[in-house]
Order: structure tokens, then C-alpha cells, then sequence
């Protein structure tokens, strides 16, 4: 099965400086890929390539099997491929099923009389979330009562029903505690098993390791490899990330003296 | 983590009792304070129950209530108009000094009155917009130059700072059905504003909470960022929130203008605020995002009736003002506290 997204010795460089370089990866439908790195690895630089926020400069980027440059974040919408950024798109004090259609709201009616047809808006939204697994018990409710992984959850769910194929999510983990964190990697799960290539941008392995069936690591924006599940061990995932022998110096010099 | 915990989290909501519920409703607070006025005036002096009485207080809240309207849903979206009081009397100088000083046809100095003020309007929401300052600022701005054209140009043109001789213009009785007239309705003499007040304040509501661009008025207000990642337009609402604030200023002027024929070249001045006032009462958050057009309407109306009450009383009118700071202070502290209930994480 040919992969709905995939990169091939892909590069960007801002000026003179290379951002990134080399990079390859895939993701096809039903599959999550774990993009990991520390701080600076690229990581950034590799979501605006996918969501179409900034060109490529070097390699090539496959959506569907076919070759494309994104210029704008639209052009990669259009082709079913949606980013969830940090701040979620939310407006906190807004009921959870008009921000779940903001900007894409359903109407009926013509001319001077079109208006929201809030009853099926409701409805639809209950629906989705319900689809998720999250079961709200008012969608009246502002966006803002809710906890961070539910909101990072109503995102996620508001990409698949405008017709994401693809779902890039910006370190949807790492400003959460670790149930909240659970939450959403549940939906990550989730949406997978619904067919959806997801694209999970994160810098702890241990909340990667147990959703993605592949993996990139980044370091100081190169690749360090792609993996699949069954070819790395957390473990060694862990200290690749970390600079392997880095660590283990570092190890070394933390290590308390002996008496 | 399983879905019977992720259910489990959710039964620490606590289920919100229906009166909180509708207590969340911005426009609450405004109506209980509206009873309680109007029945603490109805006992304290009866000219405020009569016919004339009425439709005193009503006509009064009536030319705040459509300016209040527009602000608010100025300030769900947002953003403020310090200029918004000052308009009303540029719109009715432009039609005053060009009607009667240099003859041109009345209902042509209108539509160039209307002109002047969606420009200026759309001139605000440019400058917002694409410097980034703050809408307070800006409107502040132009307030003042308006405050000081009003009064040069007039004092330029006629030589006085008032205009006179409006109903000697061809054509004034016609506009006057429109904008000045008024009609028997139980015993009451009802000036046509208080109609215009309460179709507009109808047609605000429905448009801010059964239509796509009331949804994006509240959603730019709330989250401008957020906004424009989900495709709202968001220059556009501002404009068009800011021209509607606009407009409603130059159909207030021409509310005025028609129904006392003359114009001073201060009017409006020092009004901007109390139509900010009659929006927060109303329950419009100061950050924007939040807010009713019932709710501004509501507040317009106590305003009016404490404007008029404190005269029929035969008191101090100074006293309106204290009444008005203590108002405010009121609403913000019911807001806030409204605000905490519906428990919205930051």
C-alpha cells in the first residue's frame, strides 16, 4: 500500500542556515508516525514543510504518491491534510459546537434569511466527539471549561470530520500531566484505527513509543534514522535521542565521587 | 488510560444547577437592575408612570440604546469606539451646513453624511488593523479630530456653533417620517427612534447568535489568532463591526437632527462612554468575546430611566452621575463573577 504522506531526503534552508536535511519518512493510512527530537532537531522546520506553512527547498514531498511543493497551509487542507498546532484554534469562551464549526459553520436558508443551523451543528458535534470517545454532556458548555487533553481531543476530532486523510499534531502531549497525556494518545489510537495516517510531533519517547509504528528521530536538524516498531527498543530509542555517547558522558560526570 | 476514565473524569463536572444556568446569560444582571429602577421610580414619583412620562424615558433610552447596540457588538468583536459620540454630531452638522447653507437636496446631504461616516469608520478599523495599536487609542484620536472639526468648520461656515433654520429646508417634512415623527400608541406619544431602537437591537440579536457573522464577531473578539487559523475573516468582521458603529452614529444624528431641527457643534461629546457603559451593564466583557445586544439595550434603558427619573424626581441631576459610576462598577463585578461560574480555564 503506497503511503498517504511521505518525504524523501527532504531539506529546508532559511539564509545560510540549514534547517534541515536529509530527511526521510512515511506515513500511510492507519499508521501513526512519531516524529521525535530534543529542542532545535528540526522538528518545527518538518511540520511547516507537511502543513504547508513554508515550502521545502530540497527532496521531494509525496502526498497520495504525487510530488508537491505547498505553498500555503490551504493547499495542504485542500488535499485532506490538517495540522493541530499548540494553541488548538479554540476560542475559549465559545460553546464547544460553534467552535467545533468556526469559520466552516452550517447554514440554511437563502440570501437574508441564511442562518446557523445550530440544531444540526449540535447534533453533528455530539456525534463526532462521541465518535472519539468523548462524551460531553452539554456541547453548550465553553471550550474553555474543558481539561487540555479534551480540547486537544475536540481539535483532533474537528480535522477527521472536515475531511482529514492526514493529521499532523503538533506535540499534542507535552503541556499535559501524564492522564491528561493518556487522554490523548487514547485518540491518537483512536483515530488510527478509523484509517487515518497521524503524523505525532513529540519529544518523549515513552508517550511515542506506544502509539507510532514508525519513528523519525531528529538531532540538530538531520536525520537519525526511520524505524519501525519492531527495530528499536524504547530504550534505545532514548539514548539515540539523547546523543548516545553525550549521555553517557554526561553520566560519568554527574556520578558522585566514591569515598 | 480507558474510556470508563476518561467518563469518570467527566462526573467531577459538577451538573450546574438551571439557575446558574440562565444566570450565565449576559443580559440577566442588566434586566434585574432595569426592574428594580423602573419600579424604584415608578414609586418614588408618579410623572414616571404616565403617558408622557413613558415615552420621555423611552425616547431617551432610545438614542443611547442604538448607539449601545452597535458598540457592543463593536466590543464582543473586540474592540472600542471613542468616536462613536462625536460622529453623531459630525452626521448631523454635515446634513445641517449642507442643506441649509449651501441648498443641496436633503436626502442627497444625507447619503454624503452617510459616506463620511462609514469612511470614517472604515478608516478606524484600517488603522486597528493594520498597525496592531489598540482600538482605545486610535478612536481616541479621532475623536478628538471630529470633536475639533465639528466645532471649527461649523464655526467656519455658519459663524455661530449651532445650526439653524433645518425646517425651512424643501424636503425636511418628508425625511421627518422617517427620523422625526412620532405616533399615538396607548395613550403614549411614541417618537419613531424608540421603533428604530428595537428593531435594531432585534435584527443585532439575531444576527450575533443565528448567523455565521455573529459567530465570527464573537470568535474575533475571544481569539483573534484562533480565528484566522479556522478561516475567519477577520479584518473583514472588524470592518464591518467598525463601519456598523459608524452607521449607527450617522442614524442617530439624523434621529436628532429631525426631531429638534438644529444641531449643536458639541453634540455627542462625552457620550461615547455612556454607550460603553449601557454595553458593559449589558454584560459585554471589556476583552471582548463576550456579550449581548438585548443585554446593551437593557442598560440603554436603565440609563434613560434614570436620566429622566432623577428629573421627574426633582432632584440633583448630579446625582445621575454617581448613579452611573456605581452602575458600572456593579456590572464589571457581576461580570467578572459571572465569568468565575462558568469556570473557563485561560
Amino acid at each position: 500500500m503506497s503511503a498517504l504522506l511521505e518525504v524523501k531526503d527532504i531539506g529546508k534552508s532559511y539564509g545560510t542556515v540549514q534547517a534541515l536535511q536529509g530527511v526521510s519518512a512515511s506515513v500511510g493510512a492507519g499508521e501513526v508516525l512519531c516524529v521525535l527530537g530534543d529542542n532545535g532537531a528540526g522538528k518545527s522546520t518538518l511540520i511547516k514543510i507537511l502543513s504547508g506553512a513554508h515550502p521545502h527547498s530540497e527532496g521531494t514531498l509525496l502526498a497520495y504518491g504525487e510530488a508537491r511543493t505547498f505553498r500555503n497551509p490551504r493547499e495542504a487542507l485542500d488535499l485532506g491534510i490538517a495540522t493541530v498546532y499548540q494553541d488548538l484554534g479554540v476560542v475559549p469562551l465559545m460553546p464547544v459546537w460553534r467552535n467545533f464549526f468556526l469559520g466552516s459553520e452550517l447554514t440554511r436558508g437563502r440570501g437574508p434569511f441564511r442562518r446557523l443551523d445550530a440544531a444540526r451543528m449540535r447534533e453533528v458535534t455530539r456525534l463526532e466527539l462521541a465518535r472519539m470517545g468523548i462524551e460531553l454532556r452539554d456541547v453548550d458548555q465553553p471550550i474553555g471549561t474543558l481539561s487540555g487533553g479534551e480540547r486537544q481531543s475536540v481539535a483532533i476530532a474537528r480535522a477527521v470530520y472536515f475531511g482529514a486523510k492526514v493529521v499532523i499534531l503538533d506535540e499534542p502531549t507535552s503541556a499535559l500531566g501524564v492522564k491528561q497525556a493518556g487522554v490523548v494518545l487514547t485518540y491518537i489510537a483512536r483515530a488510527r484505527d478509523r484509517g487515518l495516517g497521524v503524523v505525532f510531533i513529540t519529544h518523549n519517547p515513552h508517550h511515542a513509543y506506544p502509539v507510532g509504528d514508525r519513528f523519525l528521530l531528529l538531532n540538530r536538524g538531520t536525520s537519525l534514522g526511520a524505524f519501525l516498531k519492531s527495530e528499536i527498543t524504547i530504550e534505545e530509542m532514548t539514548a539515540l535521542m539523547a546523543g548516545g555517547a553525550e549521555l553517557e558522558a554526561l553520566a560519568h560526570e554527574l556520578e558522585r565521587p566514591r569515598p | 488510560m480507558t474510556l470508563t476514565a476518561v467518563a469518570a473524569t467527566n462526573e467531577r463536572r459538577k451538573r450546574q444547577h438551571p439557575l446558574v444556568t440562565l444566570l450565565r446569560r449576559p443580559e440577566v444582571g442588566a434586566a434585574v437592575a432595569a426592574l428594580a429602577v423602573f419600579t424604584f421610580f415608578s414609586v418614588s414619583t408618579p410623572t414616571f408612570l404616565s403617558p408622557a412620562g413613558i415615552s420621555t424615558w423611552l425616547y431617551s433610552a432610545s438614542l443611547f440604546g442604538i448607539m449601545a447596540v452597535a458598540v457592543a457588538l463593536l466590543m464582543i468583536g473586540g474592540e472600542f469606539d471613542l468616536s462613536a459620540g462625536a460622529m453623531t454630531g459630525t452626521a448631523g452638522l454635515i446634513v445641517g451646513v449642507l442643506t441649509t447653507e449651501w441648498g443641496v437636496n436633503i436626502w442627497l446631504a444625507m447619503a454624503l453624511a452617510l459616506a463620511v461616516a462609514l469612511l470614517i469608520g472604515a478608516a478606524n478599523a484600517f488603522i486597528v488593523m493594520k498597525t496592531g495599536l489598540p482600538s482605545f487609542i486610535v478612536t481616541l484620536a479621532t475623536f478628538f479630530i471630529l470633536q475639533g472639526c465639528n466645532l471649527a468648520v461649523t464655526k467656519l461656515v455658519t459663524g455661530t456653533v449651532a445650526i439653524q433654520g433645518m425646517g425651512s429646508v424643501p424636503g425636511f417634512d418628508q425625511v421627518r417620517v422617517f427620523f422625526g415623527s412620532s405616533f399615538a400608541f396607548l395613550g403614549m406619544d411614541v417618537k419613531i427612534s424608540i421603533v428604530w431602537w428595537m428593531a435594531l437591537t432585534l435584527l443585532a440579536t439575531w444576527v450575533l447568535l443565528r448567523t455565521r457573522g455573529g459567530n465570527w464577531i464573537f470568535a474575533v473578539g475571544g481569539q483573534a489568532t484562533s480565528s484566522r487559523q479556522a478561516g475567519v475573516p477577520v479584518l473583514k468582521v472588524k470592518l464591518g463591526l467598525f463601519m456598523t458603529t459608524a452607521g449607527a452614529a450617522w442614524l442617530v444624528g439624523m434621529l436628532q437632527l429631525f426631531d429638534v431641527s438644529t444641531v449643536q457643534a458639541t453634540t455627542g461629546i462625552g457620550q461615547e462612554f455612556i454607550y460603553i457603559i449601557c454595553a458593559v451593564v449589558g454584560g459585554c466583557l471589556l476583552t471582548g468575546g463576550y456579550g449581548s445586544a438585548i443585554g446593551a439595550a437593557l442598560g440603554a434603558l436603565i440609563y434613560g430611566m434614570t436620566l429622566q427619573g432623577i428629573v421627574f424626581a426633582q432632584w440633583d441631576n448630579n446625582w445621575l452621575k454617581a448613579f452611573l459610576g456605581g452602575m458600572l462598577l456593579l456590572a464589571v463585578l457581576v461580570n467578572l463573577y459571572v465569568r468565575k461560574q462558568t469556570g473557563v480555564r485561560s
